[in-house]
């Protein structure tokens, strides 16, 4: 039965019975105005509904009643015996319409006239004939004979044409649509069968015959139909429900106290009888579970109202399909997730399902379709929220997830799509581009996983990008009582619920699970996937510094939406059920617990938190400080560079980036010829000059030299040194700036002061002196190509400028994106921008995304210079605009580069 | 304990008795306390309790008290005093606040004292703010001065260690 009409039944039964009693009172003393106010009140209350609920023979009975009362009321009415008898017939006419109702879920045919008509005459001052009425009350029930009939068989009467067909489209936005179609076919039956317009008249008629099918039922029936609802369902105030089910929680737990002791000892007398109250008590708890229960349709009832709206709202054609709406589950649990479900649906409708030209051009039939699917599983109640619509963009969201700061760019590249989906879980997130009326607003899938995470559940999400979207909702039965694992950490005890509990491993080092180590950070090979794992004894500060690791360890796997994490504990007990109570509020903070119990043997045990064990876990790494040192730090490993040490001209180690060395050389002294006095040797076929690190410096004619060789295309110089002392890495932070030219700046490596010499400039020593100009005429046009360098790193900038600066170009540094941008959009020229990609505040990514929206600089070339080149930055930096992505310091290629984008 | 300050509101003797409240009396190191006889739940021996890893210092831990989890609260942590060294172990005073239980652990229980009204007094100005902190005022008896614990504002220190 319809649930609004079993709740209406219910309370009018109630009310009705209680009018009995009260009207009887009324009689007994008729001054009694509070009393009268209270009858006249539930009646008119039944009167509201039955209109309410569009039921106009009970609403016609009740009204005229209520004149009758609101006489009365006001005086003009003495109360009568007959007055009284009277509308204790129209309160038995009321349950008697009642039982009908309650059996055919509609009103029984015919009209109660006849009864109205004395009502009115009485409520107009009038009396009646003194004969028939009393006899009528005598009988409980109304006189079948009496049943007022206006029709004869075979015949509608208007107003029940007309009932059917305020039923049929469903006055009310009843949750389910099978009572409304019910009514529907019924109505439509009816018409069918006797499709004969009622006559207009019958109304004034007294009764003649009554219907065969009023005449037919017995007192007797009637009198149990009457009851069936009202009696099988009674009220139960809710608090004590709760209290019941908390008694009945605290009788589980002595249970397993019991239980537990029986356990330890074998073949007592107590053993059988415990069994039996054991198995009392777990019925008693199902029973007492089921009071509680009550089917998930209720909470969707507002949905096909909510859908219907939007699709006129939006202009999308949405078909929303609800199955198993009758899956039950705790009213507390039902109470907790309608929100959320009603977001989820709202969502779906909004965002997921396209409009209709989209869906065509798609190639999806124009109606999108909403599946609300809910079934139990295994001690769960799984719902699921489904749409055909389009999915959720990776691209989109990882650029909002950027844009927002929730994940840096480099690392949003390493994301799987499934990460990268989780990221509409996170406060503020929302993909819709503009706000509507219905959603977009920023608030969103963050609270409805927090809602579901407050009453133990998970939430996961499958979204297929241009086929849809399917969220999975997995929530327990009931809150009160729940399984859980109990395992030891640290000499601690602590409850793992077991719905998060995936599986157990053992891992020891000589068995098939061994846990290794990345970088002091444990993780488990388990079907040939990484587990990351997690100590549970360091995530709660348990251990005391021993971190010898034992031979065996077990390892707790759990699921916590898409996140897998195994929880290193000492050992592991078997599972319990457990009462969840929540901590003492001093203890709410503490995320990593979501309550705590008492167990079988009597002792308090804390109960984990798998979600905020998640959270600490370091879930998508970047949510905590450890993940943002672990960002830190590789920015800082981006900086190193690999230094080669060596000696030349004075006592101060020199150091130069040994990315910049094409090769070590000793060369034979006595190979060294000399042109227009500087020194050359014959390297490799060719004729490459030696620069001496001074001027000063003569070389020996005999012996060998060491030379640090740079090339440049097809040309090489030789850089004369003293001693090639090492290879360092390091990262090069200059702190002094030098006055002479040749000089990047004194650094600390590898401990000691250090000069970074500029490789730049023998550079230019060596080409503007000897091949300079050549070059420059054959590959320069007479005006410089500009170029504009964007890098952070000073080092960087003063070594490629004038690298840059040697092959001919015009070169602008700047040190910072935005400076860049700034630059750019107030009119500067240059042809070609070399960006270096990790900077602070806005990256090269960014910026290049940032120019290539303006029209000016679509087809400028920019590359990109970066110390990650792997084919996913590749990628990455093709996607938002980058001409070419070169390796920091692939000097040759750079310039190779830049000269054929730019003429390009 | 240094010299009380004026005593303008004790110019009646001990003969007039004002209204008499009660007390559980408590030791702590070696203070008197007292704790409004109403608010006491229970009090308890030495127990059981279960460590609760992150909680704030003053949290001892939790312990089960006929089938109702009771957080034990550690006075010496809350009055920044040092640990209790004594021989024997530690008792409790199980207080209940805004349906909670909590199980303040002290050093010893002693006797519930009926103490005159008239013989309470504000705290002293110098007193040290640790107690001034969690007290509602001093009791002057015959041979001691008694503090009277105010249960709310002992209980109240989240923030402070909250992990």
């Amino acid at each position: 039965m319809d649930e609004l009409l079993s709740e209406f039944l219910t309370e009018t039964s109630e009310n009705v019975s209680e009018l009995d009693v009260e009207l009887v009172q009324l009689e007994q003393n008729p001054n009694d105005q509070a009393l009268l106010g209270n009858i006249f009140r539930l009646v008119h209350t039944i009167k509201g509904t039955c209109g309410f609920l569009g039921l106009p023979r009970l609403e016609a009975v009740a009204h005229a009643s209520e004149n009758v009362l609101g006489k009365i009321r006001d005086g003009s009415l003495e109360v009568s015996a007959d007055a009284i008898t009277l509308i204790l017939e129209s309160f038995d006419r009321i349950k008697w319409l009642l039982s009908s109702l309650e059996e055919n879920e509609v009103e029984p045919e015919g009209d109660d006239q006849d009864l109205i008509d004395r009502l009115n005459l009485v409520a107009e001052g009038g009396t009646l004939d003194g004969g028939t009425a009393p006899a009528d009350v005598a009988e409980p029930e109304p006189e079948p004979a009496e049943e007022p009939v206006a029709l004869r068989p075979g015949e509608v009467s208007m107003e029940e044409l007309e009932r059917a067909f305020m039923e049929a489209p469903g006055p009310d936005d009843m949750p389910s649509d099978e009572p409304e179609a019910e009514a529907a076919e019924e109505a439509q039956a009816e018409e069918a069968v006797e499709p004969a317009p009622a006559p207009p008249e019958p109304k004034k008629e007294v009764a003649v015959s009554a219907p065969k099918d009023v005449a037919k039922q017995p007192d007797q029936d009637k009198q149990v139909r009457e009851s069936a609802v009202a009696n099988q369902t009674i009220r139960v105030n809710v608090d004590l429900l709760e209290n019941l089910m908390t008694m009945v929680s605290e009788l589980v737990l002595t249970r397993n106290q019991l239980m537990q002791i029986s356990r330890n000892e074998k073949d007592s007398e107590f053993t059988v009888p415990l069994q039996r109250l054991s198995q009392v008590t777990s019925e008693l708890q199902e029973g007492v579970m089921k009071t509680r229960m009550q089917p998930i349709g209720n909470a969707w009832s507002k949905l096909p109202r909510l859908v219907r709206d939007l699709s006129i709202d939006l202009s999308k054609k949405i078909d929303l399909q609800m199955l198993g709406a009758d899956t039950e589950l705790d009213r507390q649990v039902l109470e907790l997730i309608k929100d959320p479900l009603t977001h989820m649906v709202r969502n779906s409708a909004d965002h997921g399902i396209e409009d209709g030209p989209s869906r065509l051009a798609a190639g999806k039939s124009e109606t999108g379709t909403v599946t609300l699917n809910a079934y139990h599983e295994g001690g769960h109640i799984i719902i699921e929220i489904k749409d055909d619509g389009k999915g959720l963009d990776p691209e989109k969201i990882k650029a909002k997830a950027v844009a927002n700061g929730l994940v840096a760019e480099s690392e949003a590249d390493s994301l799987s799509e499934q990460q990268i989906q989780q990221f509409i879980f996170r406060a503020g997130f929302s993909t819709a581009a503009e706000v509507t009326s219905v959603s977009g607003r920023g608030v969103g899938m963050d609270v409805v996983r927090t809602n579901i995470e407050k009453i133990g559940g998970t939430i996961e999400l499958k979204s297929v990008f241009g086929k849809g979207s399917t969220f999975i909702i997995k929530i327990p039965l009931t809150l009160a009582i729940v399984s859980a694992l109990i395992v030891e950490a640290g000499g601690e005890r602590f409850a793992i619920p077991q719905l998060s509990v995936v599986e157990l491993v053992r891992a020891s080092n000589n068995s098939e699970h061994k846990i290794e180590e990345v970088h002091g950070t444990p993780v488990l090979r388990l079907r040939n996937r990484l587990l990351p794992l997690v100590s549970l004894r360091r995530l709660l500060r348990l251990g005391d510094d021993e971190e010898e690791t034992p031979t065996e360890t077990f390892i707790v796997v759990l699921q916590i939406g898409t996140y897998s994490v195994g929880i290193m504990v000492d050992r592991v007990f078997d599972t319990e059920e457990i009462v969840v109570k929540p901590v003492a509020p001093i203890l709410r903070n503490i995320t990593l617990f979501s309550g705590n119990t008492i167990l079988g043997d009597g002792s308090v045990i804390m109960i984990l938190d798998p979600n905020g064990i998640a959270a600490a876990s370091g879930e998508l790494k970047m949510v905590d400080e450890e993940g943002q040192d672990t960002a830190r730090h590789l920015t800082h490993r981006s900086d190193v560079s690999s230094l080669l040490l060596f000696r030349a001209s004075g006592h101060s180690p020199k150091a130069v980036p040994l990315a910049l060395v094409a090769r070590l050389e000793e060369i034979d002294l006595t190979t060294v010829e000399y042109s227009e006095g500087r020194p050359l040797v014959q390297y490799r076929g060719q004729l490459m000059p030696l620069v001496a690190m001074d001027d000063d410096i003569k070389l020996e004619t005999e012996g060998r030299q060491p030379v640090l060789v740079f090339t440049d295309n097809e040309r090489s110089m030789g850089l004369i040194v003293d001693q090639i002392v090492d290879i360092v890495e390091d990262r090069i932070n200059i702190e002094v700036r030098p006055d002479a030219p040749w000089l990047m700046g004194s650094a600390v490596i590898a401990g000691k002061a250090t000069e970074v010499i500029d490789a730049g400039f023998y550079l230019t020593q060596a080409y503007g002196d000897w091949f300079g100009s050549a070059d420059a005429d054959s590959q320069e046009p007479t005006e410089p190509r500009r170029v504009l360098l964007v890098d952070d790193s000073a080092f960087f900038r003063n070594l490629i400028k004038p690298l840059l600066s040697v092959a001919g170009y015009d070169v602008t540094t700047v040190d910072h994106a935005e400076a860049a941008l700034e630059l750019c959009e107030s009119g500067a020229e240059f042809d070609a921008i070399i960006s270096d990609i990790e900077m602070p505040g806005i990256d090269g990514f960014e910026l290049t995304r940032r120019l290539r929206e303006i029209a000016r600089w679509e087809d400028t070339p920019i590359i990109a210079l970066s110390s990650h080149t792997g084919p996913r930055d590749l990628d990455r930096g093709r996607e938002v605009g980058f001409t070419d992505y070169i390796a920091k310091l692939d000097r040759d290629a750079l310039l190779e580069t830049l000269a054929q984008t730019i003429d390009a | 304990m240094s010299d009380l300050p004026a005593t303008q509101s004790t110019g009646q003797s001990m003969v007039a008795l004002g209204e008499l409240k009660q007390f559980v009396s408590i030791m702590i190191g070696k203070q008197l306390f007292g704790i409004p006889v109403l608010q006491v739940h229970d009090i308890l021996g030495p127990q059981r309790i279960t460590r609760i890893p992150l909680s704030p210092k003053e949290v001892a831990g939790s312990l089960n008290l006929r089938g109702r989890i009771v957080t034990a609260i550690n006075i010496r942590s809350r009055l920044n005093m040092p640990p209790y060294e004594g021989d024997h172990e530690g008792m409790s005073v199980v207080v209940e606040d805004q349906g909670e239980l909590y199980s303040l652990m002290v050093d010893s229980v002693g006797e519930v004292l009926s103490l005159d009204e008239a013989m309470f007094e504000q705290h002293p100005a110098t007193l040290d703010g640790n107690i001034r902190e969690v007290s509602t005022g001093i009791y002057r008896l015959d041979k001691s001065l008694l503090v009277v614990f105010d249960v709310r504002s002992l209980l109240r220190f989240q923030g402070e260690e909250a992990a």
